[in-house]
């Protein structure tokens, strides 16, 4: 049985996305209850009950992050919504803002409250140009029907909602350049300390949560945080959205309960229904393509030969040697016929092309790694470029201002890690890496049969 | 005040103060080498990544090491901190990482470029680079341009500390260059080929690390170790007037600051002495300057005076 859905159980109603629909369908509910009957501190209370973690990737727990938020007199506050989701293999925050805007709206209203923020921002991706006038569209049905603006259903708060559009660079997710971005500047990240919760948007105390993050808060207000946190495992609560995309017979996003096992994920007839084409899986990214890539045999299973779960332990059992990590729920799957060099080239690509350039390991490691792999993918590779990229790797990782850095560097770390022989192979057979795939051939398939 | 031990050595200092400037309160080899950071220009550091430090306990009230290698140009020091920075092999390796990463697109055209006897980047390159290189691919290129009629840009030489940029923002009216294009491609630049035009502009050239700012005025006239450095003062309205004239025989070849030995443009009565165009770039008659006494160079350099000597000595003690 597929399990409770809490976001986005009412995307498939018609007309969701206007004001009304979404409003008769329970909408906005939670706005209600923390505003006449709640103070912001029984909401950044509930929020901490109920163990919900960021959705965006790193996973920190958003109670916490709140109460961090400093609150000196006299000057503003600001929630931040990170939608600038441009982590590749994710795509639920996306989804969510276009199928049912207003909880996300909604979520905002209800999280500006709890942390005192009269101005709060959306900060979407470039490309998402469609989906900013959704939102606009939305904010101001919730404008007209007094659930934003001054005085909101007579309780003395206001609220302003502004939607803000980056260019579309995928380093502007990262918070603090996501900031310096929505100020007009470069998007450089900044130097932490100071954080954002003490200094962030235009020198103020800041939050920055993700659409997820955001959109969780509504059943958490709406139902408290000690039922949320019944649903999932030890310190995973909640629901989770995730990406699946790559060879599955259905990918999509897929609301799950924290804690599904991730064979019953990949194969079961409630979520992606296994592999396409009755091919068998090679590998898997689980958290969107900054996190470590693991091999069909680490994939179901952990290495102390546990079942692994959809959670934030589970997926990062083993540590990198062995496992990988939940992330933003980017779930990538790699069939049989899928090379992986040429899959850690793209990610590497991908990774030189966003690289901000402010920091020198970053800026010159992304794009020394990009072209050592297109090397080896392209057949002009030797060994010792294996084991220059592993070195490239230590260099860059923790070295760097922002995560992007580690981001970079942990997948080719793990695609060699796991993957050394498909490397070693595209440099022992460079005319035949050319034409076909290292796992149609070798004996790996055959370990991966037995599982 | 506060107690930080860095490489064993304990000191006191004002709460607040970065790990690199309690470094340089010590001085001597304990100070980590700074690409980015300038402690004259508010907002700089933490770009270029040389100054990594280990942080082996992090205060006397949470003793925890910190797990990644901090900048100390810009991570403030507290109370007990004990800071690894030439005694630990772990920074050895990660500074020689991040040399490596300045090196592999540089042109390391030092033969014919400007700033060789009193470039950071040839310090570094010195101290950590190894003497080959693994990058196999085609270096970064870009032309030689001019920014204004007094300042060529190579950005080739660039290593994109940003420092420009802060002096732009900082000293001059109106910041017309800038950083474009992101990852490596980023490149300094003017908009649309605009002239860097201003009366503090040429400060540029004094912060830049490298080669890749040079004084137009000066270019291909002289390697700097063939020069004598005198301090000189002239009545000038714009500026402090006091700056260092580089000379051969009765002529003046070039005029800059007066540098430390960070590199970083002296403090003259609690104000940082940058020097103006017209004293930079026009006045290359000796009348011009009241000419007070030689100025000594701590060139912080490969090649300055004895270097070499003292390094080829220490290693014949060990041998002997």
């Amino acid at each position: 049985m597929a399990g409770r859905k809490l976001l986005i159980e009412n995307v498939h109603i018609p007309g969701i996305e206007t004001f009304d629909v979404y409003r008769k369908n329970g909408g906005y509910a939670s706005v209600e209850k923390a505003l006449k009957k709640m103070t912001p501190d029984e909401v950044v209370e509930e929020v901490k009950k109920s163990g919900l973690r960021g959705r965006g990737g790193a996973g920190f727990p958003t109670g916490m992050k709140w109460s961090f938020l400093a609150k000196p007199e006299g000057v503003p506050r600001y929630l931040v919504c990170n939608a600038d989701e441009s982590e590749p293999g994710t795509f639920k925050d996306r989804y969510l803002m276009e199928k049912i805007p207003h909880l996300l709206i909604e979520g905002m209203i209800t999280s500006s409250y709890a942390l005192g923020a009269n101005v709060s921002y959306i900060y979407i991706r470039g490309e998402f140009m469609y989906i900013l006038h959704i939102l606009e569209k939305a904010i101001a049905e919730a404008r007209a029907n007094g659930m934003l603006g001054k005085n909101i259903l007579g309780s003395g708060y206001d609220l302003d909602l502004v939607v803000a559009p980056g260019g579309g660079a995928y380093i502007c997710g990262e918070e603090t350049a996501l900031l310096e971005s929505l100020e007009g500047k470069r998007g450089n990240p900044r130097m932490k300390p100071p954080f954002p919760a003490v200094k962030g948007l235009w020198g103020c105390p800041t939050v920055v949560n993700n659409v997820e993050t955001i959109a969780a808060v509504v059943p958490i207000v709406n139902n408290g945080g000690e039922e949320y946190a019944k649903i999932g495992i030890e310190r995973s609560t909640g629901t989770k959205l995730i990406s699946a995309s790559g060879n599955l017979v259905r990918p999509g996003v897929y609301e799950i309960e924290m804690g599904v096992s991730v064979e019953e994920f990949i194969y079961g007839d409630d979520y992606c229904r296994g592999i396409a084409n009755g091919k068998r899986l090679k590998a898997c990214i689980p958290g969107g393509s900054s996190v470590p890539i693991l091999p069909a045999h680490l994939v179901t299973k952990t290495a102390a030969g546990e079942n692994r779960l959809m959670t934030y332990e589970s997926l990062a059992d083993g540590g990198f040697a062995s496992g990988s990590m939940l992330g933003s729920g980017g779930f990538i799957v790699f069939d049989e016929d899928q090379c992986i060099v040429r899959n850690t080239y793209t990610f590497a690509r991908f990774y030189a092309h966003e690289s901000c350039g402010q920091c020198s390991p970053c800026r010159e490691g992304t794009g020394w790694m990009e072209k050592v792999l297109h090397r080896l993918e392209n057949g002009h590779g030797t060994m010792e470029d294996i084991t220059l990229l592993e070195e490239i790797n230590k260099k860059i990782e923790g070295n760097t201002i922002c995560p992007l850095g580690d981001a970079a560097a942990w997948p080719v770390a793990a695609a060699i890690r796991h993957f050394r022989e498909e490397f070693e192979w595209h440099v022992t057979h460079p005319a035949e890496a050319q034409t076909r795939n290292y796992g149609l051939i070798q004996p790996r398939v055959e370990e991966i049969k037995a599982l | 005040m506060i107690k930080v031990t860095i490489d064993d050595i304990e000191v006191e200092v004002e709460p607040g103060t970065t790990i690199l400037n309690a470094a340089r309160q010590i001085g001597g080899e304990v100070v980590p080498p700074a690409m980015c950071y300038y402690s004259k220009l508010p907002g700089t550091g933490g770009k270029c990544r040389t100054c990594l430090v280990e942080v082996a306990a992090g205060s006397t009230a949470d003793p925890r090491p910190m797990p990644k290698l901090m900048a100390s140009c810009s991570t403030a020091v507290m109370d007990g901190m004990v800071v690894k920075n030439k005694t630990s092999q772990r920074v050895h390796d990660n500074r020689g990482g991040v040399v490596e990463f300045l090196l592999i697109n540089h042109p390391l055209d030092c033969p014919i470029c400007d700033q060789a006897g009193e470039c950071h980047l040839q310090d570094l390159g010195y101290e950590h680079g190894s003497a080959k290189t693994r990058y196999r691919e085609e270096r970064r290129t870009f032309d030689p341009i001019d920014i204004g009629n007094k300042i060529k840009l190579h950005m080739n030489r660039c290593i994109l500390c940003y420092r420009c940029v802060h002096v732009a923002n900082q000293l001059t009216d109106k910041r017309v260059h800038g950083v474009m294009h992101r990852g490596e491609h980023a490149e300094i630049s003017t908009y649309i080929e605009n002239a860097v035009d201003n009366d503090f502009s040429g400060n540029m050239i004094d912060v830049c690390p490298v080669g890749a700012l040079t004084d137009k005025t000066f270019r291909f006239k002289s390697r700097v170790w063939f020069l004598k450095p005198m301090e000189a003062e002239c009545s000038c309205t714009k500026c402090s007037g006091k700056a260092v004239v580089w000379m051969f025989g009765n002529e003046i070849y070039r005029v800059t600051a007066r540098k430390d030995k960070y590199g970083e443009v002296e403090n003259i009565e609690d104000k940082t002495a940058w020097i103006c165009n017209d004293c930079r770039f026009e006045k290359k008659d000796p009348n011009a300057w009241n000419i007070t006494g030689p100025r000594k160079i701590d060139r912080h350099s490969v090649i300055s005076q004895g270097k070499y000597a003292t390094k080829i000595d220490k290693g014949l003690n060990k041998i002997g």
